[in-house]
């Protein structure tokens, strides 16, 4: 491996950032796959970076997921976004920022294609006339939510009350990096170091103190792939595909998984569980998983947020072993107690895999 | 008989052999070269398709047809002003000249690989160029290439490739592949060498030959597939993907040495000479010519002629000849 070759890719893929006052967006499932990575990264940016960020409560979702799984056609996604951009004008915001990989996405398709095809933004101007009665004023700058955190993450760095360093041995985690294939597989000049070797998660792991981890199977699908799960039939695709994945990185004996899309950990999580059922096999050491968690997650672990209010007791995999390498004290009866400690239920042992 | 200076800009194959033909015709050939020796690609070639000739061997004929014609290495031209027929010509040493006629015989540069970022040319180590390559065959000495078992070679690097905006066959790049395919698996019999190909443009004489020999002699395999991916195991090996589009099926596999067929684009720094000169550029971004069949060594401009790849792709034997027949219409031109 050669560094200084992807450093002068890094250099080439960076895009400007404004400083300030951005229109927030939220995911229509991360909500529910990791209930406080949003709320986790508000809280971040508005009260530890004291950056302005407005949320519209009538947005809605940008149409991605029924996009991408042929359910609705693209001019009907284009009118939805839209709307999205029609409240950010006037809500007085420029700066589009999006919690989700795909919408990062759809947006950027829809922005492209605009700009390609004047013809078809008329159209939807006109549809969004139409159903909405409303004028779209399309942003100046557009973000995805992992672009505000690598932006600002020297900036959280100085502020860490941990490391990405195993306090036992000294020693950089090894992480590995995931990244959506909606962030800049399709426009790698959109994403921060492009589409091959992307540098938004990697420019974390680095100034949190952490080791990336470059595997074969790095540019691979988390398995998630809309259709590959969506429909039923072809779920065996997405576990053989999150199989593959997990089959690459092991001889590296990664510590933690970062990702960027919604879908990702979600699947890198959950399908730990699954191979540990069908096969008997874990990835963690003594019987554990690998965490998979989303940048918020770690990076309100690295600024010393609790595990359990960040949400990390809903994923598959336990995440104790990891906070034990990172030095992090937590109450492990609190661990399935929910706000003004509501009883969540503590799941099932599963057989294979150990989640406590 | 008035002297007639001809400059000639570029001292590879066809600006030696323009400038030998040149003199032949009773002609002033002055050879201006930008780099510190002569001879272009050609001097960093180990052995030339189809002859197996040392390419060593050659430009040492090149370099004695014009032992006697003033040659300027280490120059740059900084400036072209045209006076009626005549060019005054500032160089980057403040020497000037005034010429009847320029030829130019600027050549090409290899794509420059670590543009196709899925190859990871820069990236991993052990992924080099077909021109790396050949100078290891030249000097046998390449720290990355250490008895290989597995060597894959991906032809069309930076040619046909609408991605990276050059759509044009580099038309030497599969000989090439499957020379150094041959050579390579001579250097080492045991190692299993695969070359990964959209078409073969086997087009001229001793290239269907070659590509037979290459399967039945060399046990060379031919996969028409592009490779999609390439990345790196915990042992530094190289782990690709692509696609056999004959059996239809996607492929994985592990490969110790990966070499990136580059194909040709105009050489760099040419656009500034074609400002000064006012000569356009072609669809393909090389040096635009007045007609594909009979003015294919002129220009719009008169008195500013061309020969080699800086128009196209071109094979060595096609640079040379065309390297004479732009001696013979410089000739016409200068005596007409």
């Amino acid at each position: 491996m050669i560094v200084e070759g992807k450093q002068k890719i890094w250099a080439d893929y960076q895009k400007d950032i404004p400083d300030d006052h951005y229109y927030y967006v939220r995911s229509c499932i991360r909500q529910s796959f990791f209930p406080a990575s949003e709320v986790t990264f508000l809280d971040i940016t508005r009260n530890k970076l004291g950056k302005d960020f407005y949320e519209n409560p009538y947005h809605t979702t940008c149409g991605g997921i029924a996009y991408h799984s042929d359910s609705i056609p693209q001019e009907t996604a284009m009118t939805i976004i839209a709307r999205q951009f029609a409240l950010m004008h006037e809500s007085g915001y420029e700066n589009y920022v999006c919690s989700c990989i795909t919408s990062f996405g759809c947006y950027t398709e829809t922005l492209e294609t605009w700009h390609e095809f004047p013809e078809l933004e008329a159209k939807i101007r006109q549809y969004l006339w139409d159903s909405c009665k409303k004028e779209f004023v399309k942003p100046k700058y557009l973000a995805h939510c992992s672009d505000i955190i690598y932006k600002f993450r020297h900036e959280i760095a100085t502020k860490a009350k941990h490391k990405l360093i195993n306090v036992k041995t000294g020693k950089p985690l090894k992480v590995v990096e995931h990244i959506g294939c909606h962030y800049s597989k399709m426009f790698p000049s959109k994403g921060f170091g492009g589409a091959e070797y992307p540098h938004v998660l990697v420019g974390m792991i680095e100034a949190w103190g952490g080791e990336v981890v470059d595997y074969p199977e790095r540019r691979q699908c988390c398995g998630f792939g809309f259709r590959q799960y969506f429909v039923q039939a072809n779920r065996g695709y997405s576990l053989s595909n999150t199989y593959k994945k997990f089959e690459s990185m092991e001889p590296y004996e990664p510590d933690l998984i970062i990702t960027n899309c919604p879908g990702c950990p979600y699947f890198l999580d959950h399908w730990q569980y699954v191979i540990a059922e069908q096969t008997g096999k874990t990835y963690g050491k003594n019987g554990y998983g690998i965490p998979a968690l989303t940048y918020e997650e770690v990076a309100g672990l690295v600024l010393g947020y609790d595990p359990w209010d960040l949400g990390l007791q809903v994923h598959q995999v336990a995440i104790e072993p990891l906070l034990e390498k990172m030095g992090i004290e937590y109450d492990p009866k609190a661990k399935y107690k929910g706000i003004k400690g509501k009883d969540l239920g503590t799941p099932e042992n599963p057989v294979n895999i150990k989640i406590v | 008989m008035k002297e007639h200076i001809v400059l000639i800009i570029g001292a590879g194959p066809a600006g030696l052999e323009t400038a030998y033909q040149l003199k032949n015709l009773g002609l002033t050939p002055v050879v201006i070269e930008r780099n510190d020796k002569i001879g272009g690609h050609l001097a960093q070639w180990d052995r030339l398709f189809p002859s197996s000739e040392e390419a060593e061997q050659l430009l040492e004929r090149l370099k004695g047809q014009t032992k006697d014609i003033e040659i300027r290495l280490n120059s740059r031209i900084t400036n072209i002003e045209r006076e009626g027929d005549s060019f005054h010509v500032t160089l980057s040493n403040n020497r000037t000249y005034d010429a009847d006629a320029i030829v130019l015989c600027t050549g090409f540069d290899l794509f420059k690989a670590e543009k196709k970022q899925e190859y990871g040319y820069g990236i991993y180590n052990n992924v080099i160029t077909n021109a790396e390559l050949e100078r290891y065959f030249k000097t046998h000495h390449d720290e990355r290439i250490n008895e290989p078992k597995r060597i894959g070679f991906v032809h069309c690097v930076g040619s046909r490739d609408v991605k990276v905006n050059n759509t044009y066959c580099s038309k030497v790049c599969c000989a090439t592949a499957l020379k150094q395919a041959c050579e390579i698996k001579d250097e080492f019999p045991d190692a299993d060498v695969y070359c990964f190909y959209m078409d073969l443009r086997m087009f001229g004489k001793g290239y269907e030959d070659l590509y037979l020999k290459a399967q039945k002699d060399f046990d060379i395999k031919c996969v028409r597939g592009r490779v999609c991916e390439v990345s790196e195991n915990i042992e530094g090996k190289l782990v690709i993907k692509a696609e056999d589009t004959l059996l239809g099926t996607p492929m994985k596999m592990t490969l110790d040495l990966l070499v990136l067929m580059c194909g040709m684009e105009k050489a760099d720094g040419v656009d500034k000479i074609q400002k000064m000169l006012s000569i356009n550029s072609n669809s393909d971004g090389f040096i635009e010519n007045k007609d594909t069949f009979t003015g294919m060594n002129l220009t719009r401009e008169r008195g500013v002629f061309v020969a080699g790849a800086c128009t196209s792709p071109k094979t060595l034997p096609d640079t040379l000849a065309e390297a004479r027949a732009a001696a013979m219409e410089v000739y016409r031109y200068l005596n007409s």
